[in-house]
């Protein structure tokens, strides 16, 4: 009884704060007296409980403030991979991004993800980073008949291979990568996670295709160990192990 | 001026059964996908659970209980016909799939490992059943995955960010009668990044284009989930069935809406009150919380209602997992605990998650055969126009989707959808004409949306689309009256009124999402009044769709599907259409 009567009055109303974000916008079009192609960064303040996504307070400003502020978003949590962002200089999710973990007291920096090109404020041409992906003959290959019922698999060979099977491709790993913003011919980590998906799939025959590929001087070998693709992994994906295995497969031919 | 396209194939949607039905398609026709999002976006990547099929790996089932099941799930207005099909193809769907690449859980023997989903049970509800194929609680982020790592190795030609916002007929559906002849030609969409209208013209056009979930607040669904091909489909003539039955998933994550999978469930967890009751062996005795989601959501509102609620606001109740192990959740459950985790900071290990229902799945939709062809009424079909996954109603789920059957109901009527549109335009010597005019409607709404940029209008997109959401949340949800559908009613209608007096902000022309979010907005208004008027002329309570005012099902007069038709003088008028029974009598539905 004391318990609930001690409950705050204001019970279930979560106190707002202001938070200010900084963004980096793009304006493709010229408006308003730019010239087509202009970058400049604009502040805005929204009122935003501290459980808010860092998506939720750019819908705010979009829907309340400014409607042409351009962003992909979809799934809101953390599933579909539209929305990854530079946030505070570091590549994540805005659907997973909670303002609280961010020191709201300070402005948030939202940028593009860098190394694409940049098409309008927050959203990349991701063109060039699906072409990594498809280079790598992302999909199963098999010879001999197809069985009538499925391939069989333990549960320990399916686990093998459990933690490149997250990816859902939003490009945080490979856009937070130092080698990728400068060499524009790396496949970059999301294509080696993408093939290592399949190569240590017990399943799979095409693993020496595929380490073929990766053997390539735009290949895993570009790697420099910065492990900054695994920070920003937003799935927990180890990224940085997954590319020293296919770089051990390499060295010793197994798998 | 349009840029033209000629195809024999369009499919309009990337998810799960637009990537299926290219599979197909691709491999006989001259096939393009139209989708507006990057296929790996879309929200089958969402699902979690599994994939109903009676494989049998595990105990003993088949596919005559699974159809039973979904019959009954469905609260009988499943047409039993197309039941039978979901539910015998479904071995063969999943087993394609394995083929293709996709990694199921194990079984010990290397077999797919399968488990308990809500509403599936050994032989006519005994017990519940291990019919779930699954990967841990990623299920449909595998589909997707899966299906479009086929699709880059067959090639298929996409159509990335591209908005289809128009259907070309050939043809007046509503004017047709019973010896017209109404034939798709073609889609019109807008390409995001450029701002630019494509005409495609094509023989065959499959809509596979998803949800409609942003018509309420509290919804487990995508930004993008506007309802575009359903809303597109009901300006063109076309009927929409079975609008008022919306599923609402028990276990959103309170207040956000996030979905918690029943896999949850299914892998032992429990609902609680607030005095710590196991609440769902009152209203299910036998199958307890792994009943139907209709049940179950409607067991938790009313907890809720009764004062039985958790929390400051006694406004959810609790999902324990506490007593499962925490290995075995990080096997199975491993993302939805995140979820918890990230979102609500609750540590599922030693914590009950705060849950309530949330806006999940939309039962009806275009109405097709099961062959995956549009019907423009009761019988005639519109020849080389398809529609499958959710946005389709075949009807599989009647009044109330069982768990894991969306994921089945995309890939067997996505591929069938895909392979009939590839026949059929194989077989057709001629494509349609696109009129000369066949952009025109579309180059007039960006237009005119453009113009609004600094004019005089007052109205919001954003206000209005939180004002139609929290009606419907708070009148269409869980429980519906005469009263709450009349007010939300005259609010759908006084905000469709005040929609044409808005003003967007963005004139320019690449990727001006606010422009689309207007035009996406239009679409979840006009479908909200389908919804209400379903519910308003459906006194009954049945499945999803349950009525205050009429608690019981009533077989006598609604054991029919709604078509709504939408007029050209902008009515909406409800028929009926029959339900088809093949064995199942309607009975009680106790679990």
């Amino acid at each position: 009884m004391t318990a609930t009567a001690e409950k705050p009055a204001e019970v279930g109303a979560i106190p707002t704060m202001t938070v200010t974000l900084k963004i980096m916008r793009h304006d493709p079009d010229g408006l308003d007296g730019r010239e087509p192609g202009t970058d400049y960064w604009e502040e805005f303040q929204v009122e935003a409980h501290a459980t808010d996504r860092v998506l939720d307070a750019l819908h705010k400003i979009k829907w309340e403030q400014d409607g042409t502020l351009a962003f992909r978003r979809s799934c809101a949590h953390g599933v579909c991979g539209s929305d990854a962002m530079r946030i505070n200089a570091r590549n994540r999710l805005a659907c997973k991004t909670l303002l609280k973990d961010l020191n709201p007291a300070k402005p948030i920096q939202v940028e593009p993800i860098k190394g694409l090109p940049v098409e309008k404020d927050l959203i990349v041409d991701m063109e060039p980073f699906f072409a990594s992906y498809r280079e790598i003959m992302p999909f199963l290959m098999t010879s001999g008949p197809t069985p009538e019922r499925e391939r069989l698999q333990s549960p320990e060979d399916r686990q093998r291979f459990d933690d490149t099977t997250k990816c859902i491709m939003c490009a945080a790993c490979t856009t937070s990568c130092p080698v990728f913003w400068t060499d524009g011919q790396y496949f970059g980590p999301q294509a080696i996670v993408g093939a290592h998906r399949f190569i240590f799939d017990s399943r799979d025959e095409g693993e020496w295709d595929r380490l073929e590929i990766l053997n390539d001087k735009a290949g895993v070998w570009k790697c420099r160990t910065a492990f900054n693709c695994t920070e920003a992994c937003p799935r927990g994906i180890e990224v940085t192990k997954a590319i020293s295995e296919v770089k051990h497969a390499l060295n010793t031919g197994e798998i | 001026m349009a840029t033209e396209h000629d195809f024999d194939v369009v499919i309009v949607g990337a998810g799960g059964a637009g990537m299926r039905a290219a599979l197909e398609s691709s491999q006989r026709a001259k096939t393009a996908v139209i989708t507006k999002l990057y296929p790996t976006r879309s929200h089958t990547g969402a699902a979690q659970g599994g994939m109903a099929a009676a494989l049998a790996n595990v105990e003993d089932d088949n596919a005559e209980w699974h159809t039973f099941d979904t019959v009954k799930g469905g609260d009988y207005l499943v047409d039993q016909d197309a039941a039978e099909i979901l539910c015998n193809e479904a071995i063969d769907a999943v087993l394609d799939l394995e083929k293709m690449g996709l990694p199921f859980n194990r079984t010990p023997d290397g077999t797919v490992d399968q488990r308990r989903f809500g509403g599936h049970t050994r032989n006519h509800g005994e017990a519940a059943v291990r019919r779930a194929c699954y990967a841990a609680d990623r299920t449909g982020h595998m589909i997707l995955q899966t299906l479009y790592q086929q699709c880059i190795k067959q090639e298929v030609e996409f159509f990335n960010e591209f908005y289809v916002l128009d259907l070309i007929l050939d043809g007046d559906p509503q004017a047709a009668g019973e010896d017209g002849e109404v034939a798709a030609a073609g889609v019109v969409a807008y390409s995001l990044a450029t701002g630019e209208i494509h005409t495609f013209r094509a023989k065959s056009v499959v809509f596979a284009t998803g949800g409609a979930g942003k018509v309420f607040k509290t919804t487990s669904n995508a930004h993008t989930l506007t309802g575009d091909g359903m809303g597109i489909a009901l300006r063109a003539g076309l009927p929409l069935e079975d609008m008022e039955f919306f599923q609402f998933h028990p276990t959103g994550l309170a207040g956000l809406g996030i979905l918690l999978s029943e896999a949850a469930r299914g892998e032992g967890g429990i609902l609680r009150n607030s005095e710590g009751e196991r609440f769902m062996e009152r209203y299910a005795p036998t199958i307890k919380d792994l009943a139907p989601r209709d049940m179950v959501a409607r067991a938790m509102a009313n907890e809720v209602r009764e004062g039985r609620g958790c929390g400051p606001n006694k406004d959810y109740v609790l999902l324990d997992l506490t007593h499962l192990e925490p290995k075995h959740i990080d096997e199975k459950l491993p993302d939805i605990t995140e979820f918890a985790r990230t979102y609500l900071g609750v540590e599922p290990y030693t914590e009950p998650v705060p849950v309530f229902p949330t806006a999940h799945y939309a039962m009806g939709g275009i109405p097709t055969n099961v062959q995956g062809e549009v019907l423009r009424d009761n019988t005639h079909v519109v020849k080389g126009l398809y529609a499958a996954g959710e946005c389709a109603c075949v009807s599989v789920h009647g009044a109330n989707r069982l768990g894991t059957n969306s994921l089945l109901d995309i890939n067997v009527f996505g591929r069938r959808a895909g392979i009939a549109a590839a026949e059929y335009a194989n077989a057709t010597e001629t494509t349609p004409e696109l009129p000369a005019d066949a952009a025109a409607r579309l180059e007039n709404t960006v237009a005119h949306l453009r113009n609004t940029v600094g004019g005089e209008g007052t109205e919001r997109i954003a206000q209005i689309r939180k004002e139609l959401q929290e009606t419907m949340d708070r009148n269409v949800q869980v429980f519906r009256t005469e009263e709450s559908l009349a007010e939300a009613h005259g609010i759908v209608k006084d905000l469709q009124k005040r929609y044409e007096n808005i003003a967007i902000h963005d004139r320019g022309t690449r990727f001006n999402t606010d422009l689309l979010e207007a035009i996406e907005l239009a679409f979840l208004l006009e479908l909200a009044e389908v919804v209400v008027l379903g519910a308003e002329a459906r006194k009954e309570s049945r499945g999803g769709h349950y009525r205050e005012d009429y608690p019981t099902r009533d077989d006598e007069n609604f054991m029919q599907h709604t078509m709504a038709y939408k007029r050209a003088d902008g009515t909406v008028d409800l028929d009926w259409k029959p339900v088809v029974i093949t064995k199942y009598q309607p009975m009680e539905r106790k679990y």
